[in-house]
């Protein structure tokens, strides 16, 4: 996020789009609803389903599922066709306007209304009360990004904003709302295949020397070239790859295309899985290491306003299990790095030594308090609830010229419904922990699919009726929830339950960029199991 | 003639220096207060309340609580304040300058009595096996006041426990009706589920139309339980697992979404028990002291006897038990051939968004440093 949770009751105008936030963020979606109804702050929400925010929202459009873009797009040009950009920041502090300019031509309110399904009178609404409300921020999530163009829809809320000058100030920017608690520090620490932590590029030279000469390694033992993906790794499967050490994930719950991901994992001549429960995973694994779950250990989290926060060590790990990072440094060691630090402090000490943004913030300054928001680079600086202000950290912010492109698969005369997935206010990614938990698993305790009520009614269907749904890839069996709360055309599963699970289903098309898979839509059949 | 002019000056410079005092306190907004005959410097806004408790000087409260405010209703908070008739509440006075104020005086001490009394004499306060025995604001009360047992017997007819809700207990019994619990569900998490509902002698809090609250639109976020000074909404997973001053108390950051909620979490004997949302400068905190029901009840798993316990190693293709020397030299082992073999690139690693920061280090150092590769990833995507 460029700016805070805190900051929500600062906007004028929030404009929340592919966020269920009172399910998925639920305590920030009660910031924003007290913001809407006590500090009247406007609230827009786009979603096609009737989310909870919803309700108090000034407008709702219910776009086409895989139609962001285009209604992103959309609002601004009307936005700049009725001037009510802000020209003075456009001019100062952005560029690529020409070519931007020149791409909205083709999203015209006529062309938008026919891609999103969504009236030109309501997005012209949209467009009016978004820009001159005042100071806007957008709140966004996985229905932003789940996309074979989700690199497109985050370009086309970033230019929303940056021609409305939303930036750098509080109540503003860009906010990506992150679904795991700690996504933001993965990212941070270098989790990924082209950057070490504070995202410092792979591929640049200086930053390999620096990494090389801090773990005492040669130049040229550095690898050089980016990395593969999780969706890469699991194509690669038997081919380049051969191994792979997974530590708390379950792809094999998670995979956008899950039959597709139990044939790769078959292809692995080795698959070491570290984990506190026997997921789905660690069954297919040859090796599985038991570790120590949150609040069994002690540490720093990074949440998604960049906040970094330190977590206290409440319970002993259970008898026969070790911390993460002990399992890791003994391998290290034991494969003869002897130098690997082994304590979290050690460890905590190298990521501060190594990472500008994470320099200032020591365990002694968030211990105690609320933790403290990166860039923090010394000591005496208190952090940085908003990014951007004055200046982008890549000097001028970029307008992007996008040009619109569907969703990976339509739907067709066989696969007439467009299926969307997603999570549930009790439950929690693949499950492993919530459906474990008596309270939540007690409320909630199996997978559902949502149909509007029409849609019910022409397949005669009824509520609570077990269902078959397919796609091209696989079909589930499957209690059906007949509801109003979601458009005609449309279904929604949540992910969370292994015998119902929405990822045999799912489309593993990739963002070309991002790499991030198509969960949001998917072409699929609903039928009476008569 | 020099004596008066040297004491004038000294007037002067005292005076100055009071003019300044003022002046100062005026710019910086603080006020001088004094409390039981002790003089305290306090910032403009806050109420008599807030000075007293910053400085350690006892007043009771029911209804107050520092996430819903003042409410004024109880009573229980009264003080004395020089110039002013009858006995104010603390909780809803903002201090001026100048105030004098007493804490504790007989008068003030007949009508707490008063109000104890009423409360324990009204509803079913039986301590004994009460899950809030410790740390209930009733029952702190009434110890400081030596009120062992109340005076009047008044009529009251026992109201049925609802126990429909997965998470929570409501003893209506034991409700005061400080309205806490309505005003944390509307104005903090927002949910409006809680309001009083009925009149004067049936007056209680209820969920929607009086629905139970398993059927009402509550989400069990907890709230309500947390803010409620005494025994009438308590947790159930919470229930005869150990009186609270048998708990330990710690603060982590919830594992599940990206808000990052803190969280102080129970517990005893090395099992998780209950959850908080910190409360201890609650308006800095990312959640500022509310929770959802995941962080609120999904902590239990923590607490789950499927829970991995011992390596595993694959033989005849079936998992087996193993120590972790046998699981480590396989790993070292198996690594080192495929390295060897295929090269640094055919190893792949999935870190987690679930660690934390130092082990997703450890994880990319291990990655990069040990094994070669930059083939390092984290659902992020998924
Ligand atoms: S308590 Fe709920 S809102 Fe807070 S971090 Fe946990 S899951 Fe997110
Ligand atoms: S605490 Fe002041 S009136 Fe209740």
């Amino acid at each position: 996020m460029t700016n805070s949770m805190q900051e929500a009751d600062k906007s004028n105008v929030i404009f929340i789009i592919g966020t269920n936030t009172t399910w998925n963020h639920p305590v920030f979606g009660g910031m924003i609803k007290k913001a809407v109804k006590e500090k009247g702050v406007k609230l827009i929400v786009a979603d096609p389903r009737s989310i909870g925010l919803a309700k108090l929202a000034d407008i709702h459009i219910k776009q086409n599922p895989g139609s962001d873009t285009a209604l992103l797009m959309g609002l601004q040009h009307i936005i700049i066709k009725n001037g009510w950009e802000n020209k003075e920041f456009i001019k100062e502090r952005t560029e690529g306007w020409d070519e931007y300019v020149k791409s909205l031509e083709f999203y015209t309110p006529e062309k938008v209304e026919e891609l999103t399904g969504i009236s030109k009178e309501q997005i012209f609404e949209t467009a009016k009360l978004y820009a001159t409300s005042g100071r806007g921020a957008i709140f966004y999530a996985m229905g932003i990004t789940q996309h074979t163009h989700g690199v497109d829809n985050v370009m086309s809320c970033s230019n929303l904003q940056m021609i409305l000058g939303n930036f750098g100030l509080e109540g503003t920017g860009v906010n990506p709302l992150r679904g795991q608690n700690n996504v933001q520090g993965a990212c941070d620490m270098g989790g990924l295949p082209n950057v070490f932590t504070a995202y410092q590029p792979v591929i640049n030279e200086d930053a390999r020397k620096k990494f090389a000469e801090a773990w005492g390694k040669k130049l040229e033992d550095m690898d050089d070239k980016v990395g593969q993906t999780i969706t890469g790794m699991v194509d690669n499967a038997g081919d380049s790859i051969k191994a792979v050490y997974i530590v708390g994930e379950n792809p094999m719950m998670s995979d956008p295309d899950l039959h597709h991901a139990k044939e790769q994992f078959e292809k692995l001549d080795f698959i070491v899985v570290q984990d506190i429960f026997l997921t789905e995973t660690a069954q297919v694994a040859d090796v599985v290491l038991p570790a120590a779950a949150f609040a069994e250990k002690y540490g720093t989290f990074t949440n998604t306003e960049r906040r970094v926060q330190f977590s206290n060590m409440a319970l002993n790990p259970p008898k026969g299990v070790k911390h993460d990072h002990e399992i890791i440094a003994e391998l290290a060691k034991r494969m003869g790095c002897n130098d690997f630090p082994d304590t979290v402090e050690a460890l905590y000490a190298e990521i501060r030594k190594l990472s500008p943004s994470y320099a200032g913030i020591s365990y002694e300054r968030i211990k105690k308090g609320p933790g403290l928001r990166w860039p923090c680079p010394t000591e005496e600086h208190p952090g940085t609830p908003v990014l951007h202000s004055g200046k982008f950290s890549r000097g001028l912010g970029l307008l992007k010229a996008i040009t619109y492109r569907p969703p990976a698969e339509y739907a067709n005369a066989e696969y007439s419904m467009v299926l969307t997935t997603g999570r549930m206010l009790q439950h929690y990614h693949t499950g492993s922990m919530t459906r474990r938990s008596k309270v939540l698993d007690g409320i909630v305790s199996s997978g559902m699919i949502e149909i509007n009520i029409e849609d019910a009614q022409k397949l005669n269907i009824v509520n609570g009726e077990k269902v078959k749904v397919s796609s091209r890839r696989g079909a589930i069996e499957i209690t059906a929830l007949v509801t109003n709360k979601i458009k005609k055309g449309i279904v929604f599963i949540p992910f969370h339950f292994a015998e119902t699970a929405a990822n045999v289903l799912t489309n593993n098309a990739l963002d070309p960029v991002a790499k991030i898979p198509e969960y949001k839509v998917c072409a699929c059949k609903v039928e009476k199991i008569s | 003639m020099c004596g008066i002019r040297s004491s004038c000056v000294l007037f002067h410079v005292k005076f100055r220096i009071i003019i300044y005092q003022i002046f100062n306190n005026f710019m910086e907004n603080k006020v001088n207060i004094i409390i039981d005959g002790k003089q305290y410097e306090a910032a403009k806004g806050k109420t008599v309340l807030d000075v007293a408790r910053e400085n350690g000087v006892y007043i009771p409260t029911l209804c107050y609580h520092a996430r819903t405010g003042k409410a004024g209703k109880c009573r229980a908070c009264l003080v004395e304040i020089e110039g002013v008739r009858g006995l104010k509440e603390s909780c809803a006075m903002e201090v001026r300058e100048g105030m004098v104020i007493k804490s504790n005086s007989e008068k003030i001490t007949e009508v707490r009595k008063m109000i104890v009394e009423l409360h324990l004499s009204n509803g079913e306060h039986n301590c004994i096996a009460c899950e809030k025995n410790g740390h209930c604001e009733l029952q702190d009360m009434a110890y400081h006041l030596g009120i062992e047992r109340p005076h009047y017997a008044v009529e009251s007819h026992t109201m049925e426990l609802d126990c429909s809700s997965e998470g929570i207990i409501r003893d209506p019994n034991k409700c005061i009706q400080c309205g806490r619990c309505i005003k944390g569900c509307n104005h903090n998490v927002m949910h409006e589920v809680l309001d009083f509902g009925w009149r004067s002698g049936h007056m209680k809090v209820i969920c929607d139309d009086d629905v139970p609250m398993g059927e009402s639109t509550c989400v069990q976020c907890g709230e309500c339980v947390q803010l409620c000074p005494v025994g009438a909404l308590t947790f159930k997973n919470a229930k005869g697992k150990g009186p609270y001053w048998e708990l330990k108390k710690d603060k982590v950051i919830c594992t599940y979404c990206g808000v990052g909620c803190s969280v102080d979490v129970y517990t005893k004997d090395n099992k998780y028990i209950y959850s908080l949302g910190t409360e201890e400068n609650w308006e800095n905190q990312t959640n500022k002291g509310m929770l959802c029901v995941k962080g609120r009840f999904g902590f239990d798993f923590l607490n789950r006897e499927d829970r991995l316990k011992t390596p595993l190693i694959r033989k005849n293709g079936k998992l087996e038990e193993a120590t972790w020397d046998e699981a480590f030299d396989l790993v070292v082992t198996k690594l080192g051939d495929i390295k060897a073999k295929h090269g640094k690139g055919s190893i792949g690693f999935f870190t987690s968004a679930r660690i934390s920061n130092e082990e997703n280090y450890a994880v990319m150092r291990f990655a990069r440093g040990v094994i070669g590769t930059n083939n390092i990833d984290h659902c992020a995507r998924l």
